[in-house]
Order: structure tokens, then C-alpha cells, then sequence
């Protein structure tokens, strides 16, 4: 029976907001103060808001936890209480083990030193004693990839290089419990399947880890257990691909299906958006697909003024927030059309085997043209999901593992052959197979 | 490559309570101990960054207080300004090096906190790190200098005294009074960013009144006054300990200590009790 190496207990933390200003100049408080002497000011109330409040939860060690939800959720003021960054207002956390967080990478990076010196004082900040950073010099510089330039300024590193460095310090730090922030936002492909792969064998040596993100993929990958948040609470807390499917539908309202009364339909006094749902191409609404067939999205708006040339558009993100494609309404019968006012459906058809597999977002929005104008706009309107049953004729062949990619189109191959290899030419005219074959 | 195992946590390992902070203060004096490199770190890199890319490096830290010094006999010799019987140049060197630390690492500590505002939102240390080591690093600086000094005496044919023992505890003197005083302008920086700006005011008229007029000069009727500047007893210490002329300035030092203590632990107080706010703030 693991014991828990963390225990949160109601923490809360509050801040001011308000007109005041995050720093203050003496010479305003000095001015305020020589302007208003005898006038006895109504104290403004100081307003307050809790990013965090009463947040309570256990974790044992070597579990890996998510902590997801929306942006203002409170998850970077949760680990910055964790990591004792701020102190909290109310509440308590008790925690066993040496923490280190990684709040950004390339903390306490200097430009005018160099990668070696960098290097030492990144990790004394991060909380390695100077014996261990040299004991692992050689690694972390290998990891990073920058045997070259290690004793040149930092400044000269491209931002690559020194984002490699950054992490190749930070993911060399053993403490027993590790706070992540975003840290993989950042970066390009190839570095962020590092760092996760790094991330995965530090969970596995038995290290205790909290990961913030918004990456739903990486967060299934590696965490068994999920937190979300919700303005400063705690919503949900199980399973990860449990608690990440419930982000998906209700922390983005999603579902197949969206329609809004118009008192409180998203539009201004001449188009109103009232319906937003995806269906089958012949009629059937639902909210996962197979990736082979075609899917139609409805956009279903009323319009109040006639006499405007509206565009409804509709923008398809992928669940990282990746923007596949924006498909603008160029029905012929509208197009470039005053629309009277009335009732309007316009239909997408998404022929199959185009998207890729995983959840897809749709945003709506209706533009006009001259001037240009965006008249509404609804994000995150509805989600459903694409799934390949691999039954062997899409896109994915005969391949049967992870496949990235934005969309997934399934094109046209063709191949020719010739037994014998001609010295020079590659392409030399040779017969194409079906000759060779037969249909 | 792969990550070593974690080491399997038994019931000993301490445990760590964060909560809200409490109203009673209390020196957090282990956790500074277990920081310590990190200071070291801290003052490293200020020292190799000051003088990577100029011309002279390290040998600003001999020409600034060697430059003042110049300013100060020429200016001492055409206005005839008291030198206590000793040569001009050395008088006045002996007051401007601790001046000097004083100064530069007074100006450091009050920026610090802002400056490594990056690192403080990022990171936990104990805050109290910044101001140390911006304390210590001026101390490097103040070594060279101090060469140069011993170079002087050397040159003018001044013999060391026994006094010279008491070269330490004036120094540390130095640091305390640089530490108090930094950290009030360092936690009050933090909060009202204009503190910075007023800062070299501040030490301009401070040198007036701690470098240009040695204490034996100053009228019987003011020397109370005299005596309230913390500096005046480092000051007169350093030069009763490096020249050997008069008798040990004891009441100004006695004075200067009892200042100096109470600056360093009142301004202690205020800044851990500023800095659980200043994260939020920064």
C-alpha cells in the first residue's frame, strides 16, 4: 500500500483584482494621498477572486496525475502552491519527498554565459547540488545534442538548441515528486516526443508526477489518473480517460448536437446562429463517426434584417487545438446573394476518409463579405468523434498503431515495376502493373 | 539512459506543511544553510557577468575607487580639506573602499528582487538568497580593492599596525550595514518600483556626509548627529585599522553596531513578511 506523498486539504488562495495595479510607483501613493488630505475618500471596495478554493486530494507515490481544465481553471496556481511559489490564503498541503517544478523550461538561463555555465546554474536553481550536476554534465549535454557549442554563449544557441538544453537540465532533476506546467507546449514534434518519452521513464524509475496540460493525448498517454478543474475546484478526479472524455463533452458544452433559444443565440440584430449539429451524410445525428464515412454538419441561423450577403463558415480544430481546415459556404445559389430574411440551413458534406481519427471541434462563425465583418462567431460549438473500425480499407492500411497526422486522407497509390534495374534512368518507361497482371 | 529509481520513501523523510503564513515571524535560518550553494551560484554569476565583455574586466574594481580617489586629493588638496596627518590619497582611499561595497551592493540588493523576477515566479529558494548574494558579490570586488590599497601603503611607506586585526569584524560591519539596509529598499522595491530611482540620491548625499568629512572634523555639537549615519562608525573603523592614526573611534562604532543590528533585523522581519506577497505581486 502506497502511502500518499502528497495531501492537499481545503487549499485556497486568493487574490485582488480590480482597478489596482499590480506594482505601484510611491510617488501615485504620494500623490493620492497630497491630493485628497482632507477629503475623506470612500474606501473602494478591493474586489477578490479565488483562482483555488478548497481544493482537497491525495496523491500516492509514483502516481501520475493529470491536472486538466480550462484556461483560469486555477491549475498553474495549484502548482505554484505545490511548488511554494505563493503561499495560500486558507487550507494546508502536506508533502514527502524533495519537489522540483518545472514551470518553464530554461529557467535562470543567462544569454551572456555559456551553455556549460548555463547548465550549472540552471540546476543549482532548479535545486541540484553542484556534485550532481557535474556527475551528469556529460548526460544532460548528450540529451540536449549540443556537444559543439557547450562552451559558447548561450546567445549564439538558436532557440532550439537552447530550449534542448533547458530540458535536457530540467529532465535530470530526481526529486521524488515533479510538478509539470505546460512544459511541452513548446517546442517542435521531435522535442516534445522526446520530453515525453523522457517523462514516461521518469514515471516508470517510480517518481510521483503532477502534469498540467491541455495536450488530452500526451495526458492519456501518460497519466492513469486524472484531476480536472473547474474556476478553482476540483470537478472531477478518477481515471484519466474517463475524466478527459467528460473534459472533452461538458468542459467545452460539446456534444453532436447545439441549439440556442434566440434570446440568448449567439449573433447581433441581423443574423442569429440557432443550431449547430453534425449527422451522417443521410440523416442521423450522432457523435461518433467511422472515419470511411461521409458526415454533414448543419448550421441552422435566422435571419432577422434581410438585405446582407452572408457567409456562414465553419473552422474544424482537432483536440490540441490544431486548426485542420476552415470551409467557407460557397453554395451557388447564395453565393453573393442579399439574403432576405428567414429561416437558413446550410449543410457541410465531409466526404469519408479525409479526417483523421481522435475528437474534432467545430467552431461556426457567419461573415460578411463588403465590409468585412465577422457577425458571429460560436467556438467550440459542437465535438464528435472520428473512429477507425480497421477493418482494413482506410486510409490506415495495414497499419495497426499510433498514427498522427491532422487529417487522413485516403489517396491514390500507384506502382510500377520492371524485373530487371536499368544502370541509370529511375524512371525509365517501364509497364505499369495491371499490364503485367491483370485487373 | 535511463532514470535512476526513485529512492523508496520511508516514514523519515520530513515532511513539508505548506500553509498560509503566519502572523509571528521567525528566521528561517536552516533553510538559508541548505541554499547555500545556490548563493554561491547567485554570486558567481553576478560577479561573471559584470565583467564579461568589457575591455578591463576586473580591473574596473580597482579603477572606480581609484578614480574617486584622484577626484577626492585633487579636490582635498585645492580646498584644503582635513586629512588627519595622513597622505591625501590614502585617506581618502581608505574611506572609499568600504564606500565603495557599500554603494554597489546597496544599489544591487535594492534591484535584485526585480530583476530576477523571472526566476522568482518560476522557482522556490528562500528569497532571502537574492539580497545575500548581492551583498556577497560586491565582496570580490572589495578584495581587489583592497590590493590595490595595500599597494598604496606599501607605496607610501606606511607600516601595518596591530590594528589591522580589527579589519574583519569593520567589514563584516560593512555587510550588515549593506544587508540591513538592502533589504528594506529591496522588499519595498519590489512593491513600489520607483524605490530604485531614489536610490542613488540617497547614496550621494550619504557619501557627503560619510567620505568627505572625517569624523575628528565635525563640530562638537553635531557629532551626535554625525554618529547616527551607520557608515561613519564602518568608515572610521577602516581607517583607524588600515593607518593607525588617532585612538579606536569606539563610541561611533558602538553606535554604528547597535544602528546596524537593529536596521538588519527589522528589515530581515519585513522582507520575509513582504516576500510571500511578492510573487503575486511580481
Amino acid at each position: 500500500m502506497s502511502q500518499s506523498v502528497i495531501e492537499v486539504r481545503g487549499i485556497g488562495k486568493r487574490y485582488r483584482i480590480g482597478e489596482r495595479e499590480p506594482y505601484m510607483a510611491l510617488r501615485d501613493v504620494l500623490a493620492n494621498a497630497l491630493r485628497t488630505p482632507f477629503r475623506r475618500c470612500p474606501r473602494r471596495p478591493t474586489e477578490h477572486v479565488w483562482a483555488v478554493r478548497d481544493v482537497s486530494f491525495d496523491v500516492c507515490q509514483g502516481e501520475v496525475v493529470g491536472l486538466i481544465g480550462r484556461n483560469g481553471a486555477g491549475k498553474s496556481t495549484l502548482l505554484k502552491l505545490l511548488s511554494r511559489i505563493t503561499r495560500p490564503t486558507e487550507g494546508y498541503a502536506e508533502v514527502r519527498g524533495r519537489v522540483g517544478s518545472l514551470l518553464e523550461v530554461g529557467t535562470g538561463f543567462h544569454p551572456e554565459l555559456t551553455g556549460r555555465e548555463n547548465v550549472y546554474l540552471s540546476g543549482a536553481i532548479l535545486g541540484m547540488k553542484r556534485l550532481e550536476i557535474a556527475r551528469k554534465f556529460d548526460e544532460i549535454v548528450a540529451f540536449a545534442g549540443v556537444e559543439r557549442f557547450i562552451d559558447t554563449a548561450l546567445k549564439h544557441y538558436s532557440s532550439g538548441m537552447q530550449m534542448r538544453l533547458a530540458f535536457a537540465v530540467a529532465a535530470h532533476l530526481e526529486p521524488e515528486i515533479l510538478l509539470i506546467d505546460e512544459v511541452l507546449a513548446v517546442g517542435d514534434l521531435e522535442f516534445q516526443k522526446k520530453c515525453l518519452g523522457k517523462m514516461e521513464e521518469v514515471s516508470h524509475a517510480g517518481r510521483t508526477i503532477i502534469f498540467v496540460s491541455h495536450n488530452a493525448t500526451a495526458v492519456t498517454r501518460l497519466c492513469g489518473r486524472c484531476i480536472l478543474l473547474r474556476s478553482g475546484i476540483v470537478d472531477r478526479d478518477g481515471p484519466a480517460n474517463e475524466i478527459i472524455g467528460a473534459y472533452i463533452r461538458s468542459g467545452l458544452h460539446t456534444s453532436a448536437c447545439r441549439e440556442w433559444d434566440l434570446k440568448d443565440a449567439p449573433g447581433d440584430d441581423i443574423v442569429r446562429l440557432r443550431c449547430v449539429r453534425v449527422r451522417s451524410a443521410e440523416g442521423n445525428i450522432a457523435e461518433a463517426f467511422d472515419i470511411r464515412n461521409p458526415i454533414a454538419v448543419d448550421v441552422a441561423f435566422e435571419v432577422l434584417e434581410g438585405g446582407q450577403m452572408l457567409v456562414p463558415n465553419l473552422h474544424f480544430f482537432n483536440d490540441e487545438g490544431t486548426n485542420l481546415f476552415i470551409s467557407i459556404d460557397t453554395d451557388p445559389i447564395w453565393r453573393r446573394r442579399e439574403r432576405p430574411s428567414g429561416r437558413y440551413v446550410s449543410t457541410v458534406f465531409i466526404p469519408g476518409n479525409f479526417l483523421a481519427e481522435g475528437t474534432i471541434v467545430v467552431g461556426a462563425a457567419i461573415t460578411t463579405l463588403a465590409p468585412m465583418s465577422v457577425r458571429l462567431e460560436e467556438r467550440d460549438a459542437i465535438a464528435f468523434q472520428v473512429v477507425d473500425s480497421m477493418d482494413g480499407d482506410s486510409a490506415r492500411g495495414d497499419y495497426a498503431g499510433l498514427l498522427p497526422g491532422a487529417v487522413r486522407p485516403l489517396l491514390r497509390w500507384e506502382t510500377s515495376y520492371e524485373p530487371d534495374c536499368p544502370a541509370d534512368n529511375v524512371f525509365v518507361e517501364p509497364r505499369p502493373q495491371k499490364e503485367l497482371h491483370g485487373p | 539512459m535511463t532514470a535512476a529509481p526513485a529512492a523508496p520513501l520511508s516514514s523519515e523523510q520530513p515532511i513539508l506543511r505548506i500553509e498560509p503564513p503566519n502572523r509571528w515571524w521567525a528566521p528561517a535560518l536552516d533553510e538559508l544553510w541548505t541554499h547555500r550553494e545556490l548563493a554561491y551560484f547567485f554570486v558567481w554569476r553576478d560577479v561573471k557577468i559584470r565583467y564579461k565583455q568589457t575591455l578591463i574586466g576586473a580591473g574596473w574594481a580597482v579603477l572606480q575607487p581609484f578614480l574617486a580617489m584622484l577626484v577626492f586629493t585633487l579636490l582635498g588638496r585645492s580646498a584644503g580639506l582635513p586629512s588627519d596627518s595622513s597622505p591625501y590619497p590614502l585617506f581618502y582611499y581608505s574611506a572609499l573602499l568600504p564606500w565603495m561595497y557599500f554603494a554597489t551592493s546597496l544599489q544591487n540588493a535594492t534591484n535584485t528582487m526585480v530583476e530576477n523576477q523571472r526566476v522568482i515566479t518560476k522557482v522556490y529558494f528562500p528569497r532571502l538568497v537574492l539580497p545575500l548574494s548581492a551583498v556577497l558579490s560586491g565582496l570580490v570586488d572589495f578584495s581587489i580593492s583592497l590590493l590595490m590599497f595595500v599597494a598604496m601603503m606599501v607605496y607610501y611607506r606606511v607600516p601595518p599596525s596591530p590594528a589591522l586585526l580589527w579589519l574583519p569584524f569593520f567589514l563584516l560591519l560593512a555587510v550588515c550595514t549593506a544587508l540591513g539596509f538592502g533589504l528594506w529598499l529591496g522588499a519595498l522595491n519590489a512593491i513600489y518600483r520607483d524605490v530604485r530611482y531614489v536610490v542613488p540620491f540617497l547614496i550621494e548625499f550619504w557619501m557627503l556626509v560619510s567620505v568627505v568629512i572625517p569624523g575628528s572634523h565635525v563640530p562638537a555639537k553635531w557629532r551626535w548627529a554625525y554618529e547616527l549615519n551607520p557608515m561613519a562608525g564602518v568608515i572610521e573603523g577602516f581607517r583607524w585599522s588600515l593607518m593607525r592614526n588617532g585612538s579606536l573611534p569606539g563610541r561611533s562604532i558602538l553606535v554604528s553596531t547597535v544602528l546596524v543590528l537593529i536596521v538588519l533585523v527589522t528589515g530581515w522581519a519585513y522582507f520575509q513578511k513582504m516576500e510571500t506577497t511578492i510573487a503575486d505581486v511580481a
